[in-house]
């Protein structure tokens, strides 16, 4: 990685590399334009690049009135089951690692089992099963149900993994200052084991905003809902629609990623910046600080 | 319980299919997945630009969406068909489409971890002996590399076991759609019906753990 154009698994190329790889590139270039020719005409020949299919992209109330009640639906159902999932995450979390046996194992029991099932699965059951004790369960609430306790198992693991990651010396320094359990879990263990997971737990929330679409088979109104069933019924135009709203998923996604990358970068700068100057006082500026 | 034990002979046909979808897709993502990989660490910047917009795509949409792409507008509105006269081996093979391409982005991305991991000096040993590109990708690091990445594509495999269950949105009768039909069969029997289903994916997914833990241990490269 030490020169432009180098990496670990070739050269800085020479004038014949160069040579060849500007053929080769070439090559593939034409490879690559044959294959989106042929994507391009299949398509075309069925006639899905006509422009009345397209059209409705283009106007104002195909977005008002199908698509972006669709995506506040799909908004709506991710950002409850985010808040509610990641309750359920801390809670199991850190009941997993109670010192009681009776806490610790039924929590071990219920994460492990919302993990391993599917989250339509879940989904489905919460429709029946509600409406056998009785409850009127609404797509809303059986897609919001089924996320939460997926996504919230796994956040349980992803906080249970970080508070083992915090050095222990520190819930002994807190235990040292006269903490109670649950005041060194609270105050000390939990702050550090969040900011050092919050990558983990921002890609979880990704997963569950993408599984929101499985809504589209319990017929929950949702983006894909919108893209799929309510938008081709009134232009009949599938594919350029599973097009438009694919963009709409991506770009959230990729802002959402973008949003843990600067996190992790800003975490790791703060802890940088908080640990130097102690470690400075500590040891006189001499002996480095070992974590 | 009684209506788990009538229905067991279907209740293992749909897990039969979910095992068949996992094992076909699985392996056609793991082989797409590895040439994404090498494409994305290729030296020449067409490949690893193309193979860089597939991941990233493939990565940020819904498995839903795709299915439902691949059902919906390559099966019904593209007319791309599997079996003239067999609609659900029609379904079977536009939802592989649709598992393989999305799961193989993710191997991709696993795969090329690993090769973050393989020392230097293993590339450049190889480079010293006068292999290539390819060579050396192929004979030096990827071996080292999938070695590496054994435990996570474990749990990628296990992702897709639970995945498969998409397949439903189109209609391929796999075991989630086929407990919901039991569901409305069976409307007294729902929690010994949920349950039986449960433990049916804990059995398929704890030796998948299981396994891809002592084999990632087994065929660790000690460094």
């Amino acid at each position: 990685m030490t020169e432009r154009g180098a990496t670990v698994l070739y050269d800085v190329p020479g004038p014949r590399t160069r040579l060849r790889n500007n053929v080769l590139t070439l090559a593939f270039g034409v490879v690559l334009l044959l294959v989106a020719y042929f994507v391009w005409t299949k398509f075309d020949e069925k006639g899905q690049w006509k422009g009345e299919l397209w059209e409705p992209f283009l106007r104002a109330d195909t977005w008002t009135e199908l698509i972006l009640p669709g995506l506040l639906n799909t908004l709506t159902a991710a950002a409850l089951a985010a808040v509610l999932a990641l309750l359920f995450g801390a809670v199991f979390g850190i009941a997993r690692l109670s010192d009681h046996r009776w806490v610790r194992i039924p929590a071990a029991v219920v994460v492990e089992a919302f993990r391993a099932v599917p989250v339509l699965m879940l989904i489905f059951f919460a429709q029946y099963g509600g409406s056998l004790a009785g409850l009127v369960v609404t797509e809303f609430a059986a897609v919001v149900f089924g996320l939460t306790v997926y996504n919230g198992s796994v956040l349980a693991e992803i906080v249970r993994a970080g508070i083992l990651a915090v050095p222990r010396g520190q819930a002994e320094a807190g235990s040292a200052i006269g903490l109670r359990k649950n005041q060194v879990m609270r105050l000390i263990l939990l702050p550090q084991a969040v900011t050092a997971m919050m990558p983990a737990i921002v890609s979880q929330l990704v997963v569950l905003l993408k599984d929101t679409a499985l809504g589209f088979v319990v017929a929950y109104a949702d983006l894909l809902n919108a893209g799929a069933r309510v938008v081709p019924a009134n232009y009949a135009n599938l594919i350029p629609s599973v097009i438009v709203i694919a963009v709409v998923y991506i770009a959230i996604n990729l802002a959402l990623g973008y949003l843990a990358t600067w996190l992790e970068r800003r975490s790791r700068r703060s802890r940088k910046v908080s640990a130097d100057p102690a470690a400075a006082e500590m040891a006189g500026g001499e002996v480095p600080l070992v974590r | 319980m009684e209506a788990v034990v009538d229905e067991l002979p279907v209740i293992l046909g749909a897990f039969w299919l979910t095992v068949k979808l996992t094992v076909v897709s699985g392996v056609i993502s793991l082989v797409w997945g590895i040439v994404l990989a090498a494409m994305r660490v290729s030296p020449l910047p067409v490949l690893r630009g193309a193979g860089a917009l597939y991941v990233n795509v493939l990565r940020n949409t819904p498995l839903t969406l795709i299915i439902v792409f691949c059902g919906l507008g390559l099966g019904t509105v593209m007319n791309v068909q599997f079996s003239r006269d067999d609609l659900s081996l029609n379904s079977f093979w536009l939802s592989i489409i649709g598992l393989s391409a999305y799961t193989s982005a993710f191997v991709c991305e696993v795969v090329r971890s690993g090769i973050n991991t393989v020392p230097l000096g293993q590339a450049e040993a190889a480079r010293a002996i006068g292999l290539t590109f390819l060579q050396t990708l192929r004979l030096v690091i990827l071996p080292q590399a999938v070695r590496t990445v054994i435990a996570p594509l474990g749990s990628l495999l296990n992702a897709l076991v639970k995945n498969t269950t998409v397949a439903a949105a189109i209609g391929v009768m796999e075991a989630a759609l086929r407990m919901k039909n039991l569901f409305d069969a069976h409307g007294d029997a729902i929690i010994p019906i949920f349950l039986g289903f449960a433990a049916g994916f804990v059995v398929l997914t704890l030796p998948l753990n299981l396994l891809s833990g002592r084999l990632a241990r087994r065929l660790a490269v000690v460094r």
